[in-house]
């Protein structure tokens, strides 16, 4: 008989778990000890969300025994989890806006049919949280008001309000700066310290060597290794991740600039709310040169993407795109953007760059639907669709390679490469990328991040935004970051790291 | 690492499914029909005999069935772009102003050739006319195409009252309704034109107007699918920002839409006023607009499910007919309440036998 593990906080041991034909997780056997920061990591699909939701009573797994404090446990909802002292926190906050923050804690406990008591009773446990755990937010505040991380500090509150001791952590850096990471970074020490514990998901391998005690490595459904955090290294998390050797610098020749492909000359835009979303814009990207645009997520990014594609017309300032000048009273849409060779692959692939419920075969000439060879005589050419997509797939190794299946079917960095490949396609002039690979795994990141140099060597002008600091440092040549719908900085990538870049992003410096 | 559970086959889905749908309103239909004790066998035999027991019945059957492909169409294309267009009812009756103005006009100078072809065109356009304003009211303005649809029949409606009880009542008339066309300007009849090849069917109102229905299904199935306007405009429906993306101008193609739309719903015009009454009458669209949605969504907005979904509809109507006029206990209003339940499966709960089906395909996959 094997005696209860006293000391460990969950306790897995064969878990099977399979959607359909697709085993998702096989055979998982695993041991997080209590009072301790366990990350786990691993490409996308590699089946740790899927392990989490099955702890968290999301799924029922198709066999294995889950163990609690010891004690086996039968998952069947998340109330079963929460009841366990297993608390959830997601990669998408679940949050009213319009509540304020004693609100939305007693979401879901309110503690009686009247709200006055439950509301009393959390004021008070709010606080002691505070104190107890370094958390300190605002009670009255609403949360529409609150920043990104002082949300997600909601949230955590939330899970502990509700009597947690195991807290699981699902991608919670992937809208935060880098200042408010190092923060969550430092409330996981705390936590851990006063005897949480915490598991960590992730695929920032920097946040799991500084924070966590161990770390599992997860690679298709299966556990591959584990290491104690401080006996690994980042190469070898990577490694054990991917299966392979994985470069994660490139060796970029210095660029060879040509003529100005892109300028802006004071480019703003005051969106249906009179907000000013951009403000006094002006830069240039000039051919064989990779310009990052970085910054916190939803700093105008995106209004200035829309508007460089041709999707917003600026209400202020003008461009120049490769010879043609835009400006509000002359605006060009994206199908003559597109005309003067410009290239855009979208933030959000599932809602601008194609179509989910279109073939692949349809996805590969959106936006090209009424050119040669797709179309002649006013008819589209299916057969000749078809054709196209094959070899885009082929070029870009789009798996699996099936132009007539859905383009819902493939996984993110399948889906980014077709739109990736057919952007690169007709070899733009101008080449605009937003988040190049948000949600892509390891392997397709290295591949897409090559597809870009090779652009920029071949003469393009490439135009990158990314949330990713680590991204733009290992493409850009210039970088430019974006505060508050302005430029607040530009900086030479050679001269560039992210702790002053991460600072010129939160607006506190200014360059 | 998706939680939804694998698609249905493509068999299952279009050809399956709706047969499910069918089913279980027949069964509830069924039930009913004991309840208020009469025979439910006798009656579901009544039922399909009236539809499709003689030449004459498979005639009114076809003759429904060609409006319902109109309106389905209607409908569908609509959808397609993401616009649920519900004013296919006063696009019909509109088209048919258009219809018989334009026989008005010309019956008496023109040669049938001419005539019949223009007319065709005026339903058309009168149509597409009337499905544009609420179309440019939802591009520039924002209102919202359902209610604007909606109150565009109750317009139509009350236009063609006073157009037909003013304006177009023939001379010396005390019903509203215009003069007679002129024979020329008729589209033959199914009879007349099976007549020309020595083929004998009993006389009903089916018309060539069902081949301008099927030819218009193929028009569609093409426009959709195999032209970049039909492209776009299916990208517009399952994703606006991604058609935005792909360069395409989203007012001027919820204008092209819904005057497709309104078009295919003006074909019912055709059927009934160049087809079946030789002069423009009141109420000749008779909720055929209405119908055509649950046409469109049972057919899945394929045009092969919609003339398919139209025959069956086509024959509930004709062989309903039939059955309240052989069982007393079987009123008028109990047909509709018949016609009702299939809309209620094919339509509203069009997915309610998806997780069965599921789990039957799931086990044996």
């Amino acid at each position: 008989m094997q005696e209860l593990t006293s000391d460990a906080a969950i306790e897995l041991r064969g878990i099977d778990k399979s959607f359909g034909s697709v085993q998702a997780v096989r055979g998982v056997s695993l041991r997080i000890e209590r009072g301790s920061i366990t990350g786990i990591v691993g490409e996308n699909g590699a089946g740790k969300s899927t392990l989490m939701s099955i702890l968290y009573g999301l799924y029922r797994a198709d066999a294995g025994e889950i163990r609690v404090e010891g004690r086996p446990v039968e998952m069947t909802s998340p109330r079963d989890a929460i009841g366990r002292g297993i608390g959830m926190v997601h990669q998408h906050f679940m949050l009213v806006d319009s509540f304020t923050v004693l609100e939305n804690l007693i979401l879901g406990a309110e503690g009686g049919p009247l709200l006055a008591g439950g509301l009393a009773a959390a004021r008070a446990e709010l606080a002691r949280l505070a104190q107890d755990y370094g958390l300190a937010v605002d009670p009255d505040a609403r949360v529409s008001d609150l920043s990104v991380g002082e949300q997600q500090r909601v949230e955590i509150l939330k899970v502990l309000f509700r009597g947690a001791r195991i807290l699981i952590l699902d991608e919670p850096s992937a809208v935060l700066t880098p200042q408010e990471t190092n923060r969550l970074l430092q409330i996981l020490r705390v936590l851990r310290d006063r005897g949480v514990t915490v598991v960590l998901i992730t695929h920032k391998l920097r946040e799991i060597l500084s924070v966590t005690d161990r770390v599992i490595v997860m690679r298709r459904g299966e556990v591959v290794a584990e290491r104690a955090t401080s006996k690994t290294s980042a190469e070898e998390l990577a490694e054990l991740m991917v299966g392979r050797k994985v470069r994660f610098s490139f060796d970029k020749a210095p660029a060879r600039t040509g003529e100005p492909r892109l300028v802006a000359r004071g480019l703003s835009l005051v969106d249906d709310r009179l907000v000013r979303v951009l403000d006094d814009i002006s830069f240039e990207v000039r051919a064989g040169e990779i310009v990052g645009i970085a910054g916190v997520s939803g700093n105008g990014q995106s209004e200035l993407l829309q508007v460089l594609a041709g999707i917003r017309r600026p209400t202020g300032g003008a461009l120049e795109v490769c010879g043609r000048k835009v400006d509000a009273a002359h605006p060009a849409d994206p199908a003559e953007m597109r005309e003067l060779g410009v290239a855009h692959v979208p933030e959000d692939r599932l809602r601008q760059g194609l179509v989910p419920a279109f073939l692949a075969s349809e996805t590969s000439i959106l936006g090209y639907q009424d050119r040669e060879p797709f179309c002649h005589n006013y008819l589209l050419d299916g057969p000749a669709v078809g054709k196209y997509c094959a070899e885009l797939m082929d070029r870009f190794d789009v798996r699996p390679r099936t132009p007539g299946l859905l383009s819902s079917s493939f996984s993110g960095g399948n889906q980014q490469k077709l739109i990736l490949a057919r952007e690169m396609a007709r070899h733009p002039r101008l080449l605009l990328v937003g988040q190049p690979t948000r949600g892509v795994d390891i392997g397709a990141i290295e591949f897409i991040r090559r597809e870009l140099i090779a652009s920029r060597d071949a003469g393009c002008a490439v135009l990158v935004v990314s949330v990713e600091l680590e991204e733009i440092l290992s493409l850009a040549d210039r970088i430019l970051v974006m505060s508050g719908g302005r430029i607040v900085g530009e900086v030479a990538a050679a001269d560039a790291d992210e702790r002053t870049l991460g600072l010129m992003m939160t607006g506190a410096r200014a360059a | 690492m998706s939680t939804a559970p694998r698609p249905l086959p493509g068999w299952v889905e279009i050809g399956l499914m709706p047969l499910v749908n069918v089913a279980l309103a027949f069964l509830l239909v069924g039930l009913i029909v004991e309840l208020i004790g009469a025979d439910p066998l006798q009656a579901l035999k009544l039922l399909v005999l009236g539809a499709v027991g003689s030449s004459e019945s498979i005639g009114y059957t076809l003759y429904y069935a060609t409006n319902f492909i109109f309106t389905g169409l209607a409908v569908a294309v609509a959808f397609h772009a993401g616009l649920f267009n519900i004013g296919g009812e006063g696009q019909a009756y509109i088209g048919g102003l258009g219809c018989g103005l334009a026989v008005l006009a010309l019956d008496r100078y023109l040669p049938g050739l001419l005539t019949i072809p223009l007319a065709i065109l005026a339903s058309a356009a009168f149509g597409a006319a009337w499905a544009a304003i609420p179309a440019w009211m939802q591009a520039w303005r924002g209102s919202h195409i359902v209610i604007t649809t909606i109150m565009f029949n109750f317009v139509a409606s009350a236009l063609m009252v006073y157009m037909m009880v003013n304006v177009l009542i023939a001379p010396g008339s005390m019903t509203p309704q215009s003069r007679g066309f002129e024979a020329s300007a008729a589209v033959p009849s199914m009879q007349a034109a099976l007549q020309w090849f020595g083929i004998a069917v009993a006389r009903s109102p089916l018309n060539l107007s069902l081949l301008l229905a099927l030819l218009s299904s193929a028009g569609v199935w093409i426009f959709l699918w195999h032209t970049p306007w039909g492209y776009g405009l299916r990208t517009m429906g399952h994703n606006p920002e991604a058609a935005l993306y792909a360069g395409t101008n989203l007012k001027r193609m919820t204008m092209l839409a819904m005057c497709l739309s309104g078009a295919l719903a003006g074909g019912v015009a055709v059927n009934e006023l160049l087809g079946v009454h030789h002069r423009l009458v009141l109420d000749f669209a008779a909720g055929y607009g209405f119908t055509g949605i649950a046409v469109a969504l049972m057919g899945r907005g394929h045009p092969l499910g919609i003339v398919l979904a139209a025959l069956l509809f086509g024959a509930l109507q004709q062989g309903g007919a039939e059955l309240a006029f052989e069982v007393p206990a079987i009123t008028r209003e109990m047909v509709v309440v018949i016609q009702g339940l299939v809309i209620l499966f094919s339509g509203a709960l069009v997915h309610l036998p998806r997780p069965w089906l599921q789990a039957l395909f799931a086990r044996k996959g």
